[in-house]
Parts: structure tokens; sequence; C-alpha cells
């Protein structure tokens, strides 16, 4: 017995020994981007070593905000972000339920369709997409541009048809004896029990979305309508530009979705994890 | 059950509207206007006139060459890497899990160009951190973006960082699901922890393991914002231009929209082998 539990430590050891050196490394970028962002430039191209955060950060958003609307471009993304999350977890749960609660003409057809067509690259629609938006609707630069051609995506619809149809059918026959109209028991009977796959959706289309970077690139590149991934991409490569204003700006863009990420680890998680779920 | 197509299809309406417009049609548009010379007004058919000039250009070749280069590279690394993550994350040993899962989840929610500008940065020449702490343990500081080697490797470095945990995330949950008396049974026939990872966790996780390969692997073969980024539009001279930046190129900046379709179909070609060896993979044995 004694030595299981000397063999347990020693295993405790190395796996600690072994994990948290790699734990570092994985964190260093991350570190290296707050320290970065809170530092002037000539600190950051200086021969020193630097490992600590200094106090430049304010100064760094505004030097940032000379270079180009940040602030501006960050409005647009929440604004997009809020958007296409609530559109897009509305469409796919709805496709999701009609697909897990009916029986219906084509439901095979639909069903096969999107599964024979989720693993395609997205580089093979883009041209069709970026023809079809910016010259045949004239839409580019806008909004809606920024917002609706990305809620073809089908993981949602795959999810939810997965999260209703493991519900009790009994529920929902239950009310539509009663009487209760279809949508109404689509919206306040089957939505609030499918809160936690809801949230879990919600929270993987707003990252996609607030990431998302070649889509509103090619589509919004006009500066006022840029999102704040390509504001902040349009910096990086040119001379004469803040670096440590760069770094600022990526802290803002990632320090809003590491605190979420925190918090809402669990949603979070099952949210990637359901990708798995085909 | 009864049919209720009326019902169902109004509830399916409004996705498959948007569905269809930008995503089925433009699946099939991409493969027609690949056969069409898109230089001229208007548009004239012809099919070889990409096809054919794809074929024929070392560009493409380049290209083609890098990404497979990369995939055959990271992607292996990458995964054995989350593997080796989610096994000992899930370790009933690990203290401060939560720590540890922060370490390697958190780059999942960075964005590509906020990372992308940051490993920039940590690999400059002359000011970044990595040669920094390289010259501080005596070794020669490297030119990490003027030569295709390692220009190439901090591509790969900087994927890999971005997307292990996410799969480890995929795979933790796989491991979760295995269940518990298979180890416990294991343990009382004296089975050593190593075996028990050879024999049970591996083929158990199978799957899961394929799955993550296929889409690290179709999500590697379109990679776009690093190279574009990081090695500033696939230099020196194109050593790390891959598939997705040259469709940009031709695409979007020769506005090439035909030769462009062609990039993309051969991208989507690839993918669609590589899912038909998925199935071959995880196919129910006979």
């Amino acid at each position: 017995m004694s030595s299981r539990s000397a063999s347990k430590l020693g295993r405790s050891i190395a796996l600690h020994l072994f994990l948290t050196p790699l734990a570092l490394i994985w964190l260093f970028p991350l570190w290296m981007m707050v320290i970065f962002s809170t530092m002037p430039d000539r600190g950051i191209f200086s021969p020193s070593i630097e490992l600590l955060p200094h106090g430049n950060f304010l100064d760094n958003v505004n030097n940032l905000q000379r270079d180009t609307n940040f602030i501006g471009a960050i409005g647009i993304s929440v604004s997009v972000a809020v958007t296409y999350t609530f559109l897009s977890v509305m469409l796919t749960s709805m496709a999701g339920w009609a697909l897990a609660r009916y029986q219906f003409f084509g439901k095979g057809l639909v069903v096969a369709i999107i599964l024979g067509t989720i693993t395609l690259p997205y580089a093979v629609v883009l041209i069709p997409q970026f023809i079809m938006v910016a010259r045949d609707f004239k839409l580019a630069n806008t909004w809606v541009a920024l917002i609706v051609p990305p809620l073809f995506n089908s993981l949602g619809v795959l999810f939810m048809r997965q999260a209703f149809s493991m519900m009790p059918h009994e529920l929902f026959d239950a009310a539509r004896v009663e009487g209760v109209k279809e949508w109404r028991i689509f919206l306040f009977v089957a939505l609030p029990l499918a809160r936690p796959m809801l949230a879990a959706l919600a929270i993987i289309l707003f990252l996609a979305s607030w990431n998302n970077y070649l889509w509103p690139l090619l589509i919004n590149s006009k500066p006022g309508a840029m999102t704040a991934p390509v504001a902040l991409g349009t910096l990086i490569g040119l001379t004469k530009v803040s670096w440590g204003g760069i770094m600022a700006g990526a802290v803002m863009l990632t320090a809003p979705m590491l605190v979420v990420f925190v918090l809402l680890q669990r949603h979070f998680i099952a949210g990637i994890a359901a990708g798995a779920i085909k | 059950m009864r049919y209720q197509n009326a019902t169902a299809y109004r509830f399916l309406a409004p996705y498959l509207l948007i569905f269809s417009i930008f995503w089925l049609w433009p699946i099939i548009d991409s493969f027609l206007i690949s056969f069409q010379a898109t230089r001229t007004v208007p548009w004239r058919f012809s099919p070889t006139f990409n096809w054919g000039r794809l074929i024929g250009d070392p560009a493409f070749f380049n290209a083609l060459k890098n990404t497979l280069l990369i995939l055959v590279i990271q992607v292996p690394v990458m995964i054995t890497l989350a593997i080796v993550m989610a096994v000992l994350l899930n370790s009933p040993l690990l203290k401060a899990r939560g720590l540890f899962r922060f370490a390697f989840f958190a780059p999942v929610v960075v964005g590509e160009v906020a990372y992308s500008a940051v490993f920039r940065l940590m690999f400059n020449l002359d000011y970044g951190i990595i040669n920094k702490l390289l010259n501080s343990v005596g070794l020669p500081s490297i030119d990490w973006f003027s030569n295709v080697t390692p220009a190439m490797a901090v591509i790969m470095i900087a994927v890999t960082w971005r997307w292990a945990g996410y799969n480890a995330i995929i795979l933790l949950a796989g491991l979760q699901s295995i269940p518990q008396d298979v180890y416990e049974a294991a343990t009382l026939d004296r089975v050593s922890k190593l075996k028990q990872f050879i024999y049970i966790t591996l083929p158990l996780l199978k799957p899961i393991i394929v799955f993550c390969a296929v889409l690290s692997i179709i999500g590697t073969m379109q990679l776009f914002t690093e190279p574009f980024l990081i090695t500033e539009r696939g230099g020196p001279g194109g050593g790390t231009e891959t598939l997705g930046l040259l469709l940009y190129r031709q695409g979007f900046r020769s506005l090439n929209f035909g030769y462009a379709s062609a990039i993309a179909y051969t991208m989507a070609g690839l993918a669609i082998a590589i899912s038909l060896v998925q199935l071959w993979l995880t196919r129910d044995p006979k």
C-alpha cells in the first residue's frame, strides 16, 4: 500500500513538472501581449528584456486611436457580433426545432445537404459571396454585409437539433393536446428548456463574429466601415505605426473574451466540444 | 408520426433561405465560375482557361507545396500535443486544474489578428523577445522572417499555439465519456498506466482523434491570416505563401475570380478526399 501511494506521489510530481513549464510557455504570448501593450515604442524596440508591465497602456490606446479609429471599429464589432449572435441563434434553433420535432417532406434531403457540405472549406463560397454582396446587391461597407452572409453557418442547426431531440416529447405533445400553437410551444416551452445549450451556442457564435477576419476584410474595407480586427490588421506591417498601440488594440480585442471565457467556461467548453457531435 | 409540412417549413424557411443564398448556391456558382474566363466582359465559358493555367502555374504549385508541408508537419505535432494535454488535464492527480485549463484553452478566444501581431513582434529579428532569450543563453539570433525555413517554423508554432487547446477541449470531452470501470478493471489486473493508455484510451478515442485531425487539416489547408500578417503576404519571396493567400491575391487583388475559384475548388477537392479518408478510418468494422 505504501509503495503504491509513493509511486502515486512520484507520478503526481512528474505530471506537474512536465505540465507547469508547458503551461507557462502557453501563457507566454498572452503575457507578452499585455506587457507590450503597457510599454512605450522605444521600450518595445530596445535591447533589454522586459517581462513586467509598465504604465503606458493609455498612451498606447491614444497612439492607436491616432493611427486608426479603433474605438469606432470596436463599436461596429460589438454591434455586429450582438446582432449576428441573436439572429443566428434564432434562425438555427428554429431550424433545429423543425428537424427534431416534425416529420416532413424533404427532411432527409435537408439533413443530408447540411451534413454533406459542412466540411467544405469556406474558401469555396468566398468568391461568389463577394460578387453577390458587393456587385449584385451593392452592399459592400454596410452592416448587412457583415451580419447576414455569415448566418449560413449550420453548426447551430445541428447543435439545437440535438438539444431538442433529447427533450421528452410528451412535454410538447401535452401542450399540443391542450391546443397550444406550435410556435408558442417552441417559444415558451422548448427554448427555456434549452437555455444551457443556447448559452453555449451564443458564446461560440459571438466569439466567431468578434474574431472574424477574412470576410470583413474583403467586404468592409473602407475606413469607417471596418471591424476592429480589420482596422488593427491594416496597421500591421506599416512603418511609422505605434506597435505599443497595436498591442493595446490586441489586448482590447482579447481581454473581454478572456473574461467571458473565465466566467462562462462551462458553456464555452460545451460549445466547442459540441463541434464534435455530428 | 404524421407529416406536418407547413409547420415544419415555417420554422425552417428563414434559415434555409440564408443557407441557400449564401452557402449552397455559392458552392455551385464557384464551380461554374472556375470554368469561365472572368477577365473579359462579359465573362465567357472556357473550360480550360483557369484549370489549364492552374496545372502549369508555378505559383500554384509553390502554394500547394507550402500548404501541404505545413499540414504534414503542423497537424500531427499539434494533435499529439493536444492528446497529451487532454490526457494530463484529465488525470485525477492534477492540482490547480483550473489554472492549467486556462493556460491551454485561453488561446481559443484569441483572434487571428491579435495573435498574429504578438507573434510577429515576439519573433522580430533585433528586438523580439525570442531572440533576446536565445542570446541570453548564449545562442545566436535567428533571422526568422528573412529565410523560408524559420518563417515556416514561426507559422507552424503560431498555429499550433492557437489551436492545440481547442483540440484538447474536444479530446477531453471524449476522454470523459469513456466509462471509468474499464480502467478500474485494468488497474485490478495490474495493467500499467502506459498500457492502459495504448490499449484502452487510444482505441476508444480514435474516432475523435480522427475527427480533430480532419478538422485541423481542413482548417490549416485554408490558412490565410498567419502568412498574410505574420510573414507579411507570404514572405520571404513567396516562401510561406499558402493556397488561401494565393486565392486572396488572385481573387481580391488581381480580381481574377475564375482563377481564384479554380484554386478554391482544388481546396474543396482536397477537403472531400480527406473527409472520405475519415469515413473510411472510422467505419464500423464488419
